[in-house]
């Protein structure tokens, strides 16, 4: 069934899934309108990534010292930039170190955290203690100024801006796995695997891990623009993504001067940033709809 | 009250030594320190040795990082944080005015978003699910997805070059305005959110639905029974938000050419200037924890609800 007939007529023409189950969370994803616009975005940034090479009209790197500062036309869909690169194609190979970004922030994320928050929920009374005394101090600080703490340590490059951006949200997600730990850790069927003598690891990877799932895929809709933007403001200022690379904080910032004379060569990069973290915030949105257990 | 106040003020004791241990950690981690990133590719290699083993006993560079972190611990406590390398003066001299150039520009952004944030909120909850609450919304969720760096800059072009209502590069008050505006306005979207979440819990409640039931019109019922509670929950989590402006104000302030702590903070970690690094993060931080301080006493003043014993 297409998805304009699924729009068309809804539920009741498929036979139900599982009330609850992923099937049906999909299902209401794919009605949720929010949801629909935001991950068809994404879909075509990850469209975009994946055949780059084969998208963009130009090499995103040709320098043309006679064609620079070009205003939009046929041959450079958004105009040329302040060496005569074509922007349209930097933008399209650009959603790769948006993608990659994305990707490498939420998985030091997640990693650790998910870790972090097993060991303090599932663990011993003292390793809580110290992980939650740690991740306290460091959600004392501004989420920002954590990053360009981290970054000042590290020192600035497109890796450590990943890295920083990454570590700063560690504390977030042990936070939210700590909790449901010791949500579920209390629920009576855990009480009853505990009576038959599974250990503690067992009942945290085979009840605790996978109740963390929902949670943290609706965490990861909140985390994840933020992590985007974040690194993109790190290039923006010059302690992420270097000169040449297409990234879309770094085109933004080297054309920043020519603002007065050539607006799209700033407004191209800016508008791409804005557009892919909205509809990661649709997305999220959408998926908050259908996973918080409380609109249910 | 006085005794609440101690307990937290005792509370934060523990974060502030933790903010100092990560401050510390900038000089105490870093592959090259201060000195060979100062001297690199500029002189010849032996001269380059002998200055740099000269300017690390000076800063005591050359002690081990417990000795290190307690005499940098005890120096800041005395207002002392070093003198910057790259400036070749005392931090403390440079950053004095900076910091109230950042706290000027974070309050009147403040002031903005909750004036926009807060009624669009209250608005949009009164309105629930009618066209205003989904358009109202709609814009928060734009304002969240909104880089600040991006939005800055449209804020230049619209304003300074297409509209030409204010010189590109004002002065006086008027450098104050597209800054301020621009933090501001990011900030009214979360602050809408929070406004709308919790009028709309409070509109459920008994009181409300008493006050109705008594005849008093919907306008009364949000002005008199519902706003107090609502901007005691916003309240709540302005310290935070402060925090985060303070974070936007490091991007704000180097789009504008705003002469805060933020624009030299971001120099300060490209010089790699440590002393100056840490020493405005830390200020950062400590104002960040003491805003939260003040907002939390301010509540428990307000709100006798709150027992000062827990």
């Amino acid at each position: 069934m297409s998805l304009a007939q699924s729009v068309a007529a809804p539920a009741e023409a498929a036979p139900q899934p599982r009330r609850g189950g992923w099937r049906w969370a999909m299902a209401r994803l794919l009605r949720n309108p929010s949801a629909r616009i935001g991950g068809s975005v994404l879909l075509l940034i990850l469209f975009c990534a994946a055949f780059a090479p084969w998208v963009a009209p130009h090499d995103p790197l040709h320098v043309n010292t006679l064609g620079r500062l070009l205003p939009p036309s046929a041959t450079n869909w958004l105009g040329t930039d302040e060496v005569g690169r074509d922007i349209a194609s930097r933008l399209i190979f650009g959603t790769r170190y948006f993608l990659l970004i994305c990707l490498i922030a939420s998985t030091i994320s997640g990693g650790f955290g998910i870790l972090l928050g097993l060991v303090a929920g599932g663990g011993s009374a003292l390793a809580d203690t110290l992980i939650m005394r740690c991740t306290d101090m460091l959600l004392a600080f501004p989420y920002i100024l954590l990053v360009l703490a981290i970054v000042a340590i590290l020192g600035p490059s497109l890796w450590t801006a990943m890295a920083a951006v990454g570590i700063a949200g560690i504390p977030g997600y042990a936070r939210l796995i700590r909790s449901v730990a010791l949500t579920v850790k209390r629920e009576e069927y855990v009480e009853a695997a505990r009576a038959l003598g599974a250990s503690e690891a067992q009942i945290i990877l085979s009840t605790v891990l996978p109740n963390t799932i929902s949670p943290l895929i609706v965490y990861l809709s909140y985390a994840t623009p933020i992590a985007a933007l974040s690194a993109a403001a790190l290039s923006f200022l010059g302690l992420g993504a270097q000169a040449p690379a297409p990234e879309w904080g770094a085109m933004l910032v080297n054309s920043r001067s020519f603002l007065f004379t050539a607006w799209w060569a700033v407004a191209a990069p800016g508008l791409a940033i804005f557009v892919a973290i909205f509809s990661m915030n649709l997305l999220g949105n959408g998926l908050r709809d259908v996973l918080d257990p409380r609109d249910v | 009250m006085s005794r609440y106040i101690l307990r937290r003020l005792l509370m934060a004791l523990p974060v502030v030594v933790g903010i100092l241990l990560l401050t510390f950690l900038i000089q105490a981690v870093i592959p090259t320190d201060a000195v060979s990133a100062m001297y690199e590719g500029q002189v010849t290699e032996d001269e380059a040795a002998e200055a740099i083993a000269a300017m690390r006993e000076r800063y005591g560079l050359d002690q081990p990082w417990y000795v290190q972190f307690v005499r940098y611990g005890a120096n800041v406590l005395q207002g002392d944080f070093g003198e910057s390398i790259r400036l070749r003066r005392p931090v403390s001299e440079e950053i004095g005015y900076r910091f109230v150039n950042t706290l000027t520009l974070t309050g009147v952004a403040l002031l903005i978003g909750i004036g926009i944030g807060v009624p669009m909120g209250i608005i949009s909850a009164a309105k629930k699910d009618t066209w205003l609450d989904v358009g109202a919304m709609t814009v928060g969720l734009l304002g969240i997805s909104m880089p600040a760096f991006f939005f800055g800059l449209l804020l230049i072009l619209v304003f300074a070059v297409w509209l030409m209502w204010i010189p590109v590069v004002p002065r006086g008050g008027a450098a104050l305005l597209l800054p301020a505006l621009t933090l501001g306005l990011i900030e009214a979207a979360p602050l809408s959110r929070i406004a709308r979440s919790a009028m709309i819990e409070i509109l459920r409640r008994d009181h409300i639905r008493a006050a109705r039931s008594r005849g008093m019109g919907e306008f009364s019922v949000i002005m008199r029974h519902a706003l107090p509670g609502t901007l005691l929950a916003v309240m709540t989590v302005i310290g935070l938000q402060f925090g985060n402006l303070l974070g936007g104000a490091f991007i704000i302030e180097v789009i504008f050419g705003w002469r805060g702590i933020g624009e030299l903070g971001v120099k300060a970690i490209q010089w790699r200037d440590f002393a100056l690094t840490q020493a405005i993060i830390l200020i950062s931080a400590g104002a960040h924890i003491s805003a939260n301080l003040l907002v939390d006493i301010l509540y428990a003043w307000i709100d006798p609800r709150v027992d000062y014993d827990q």
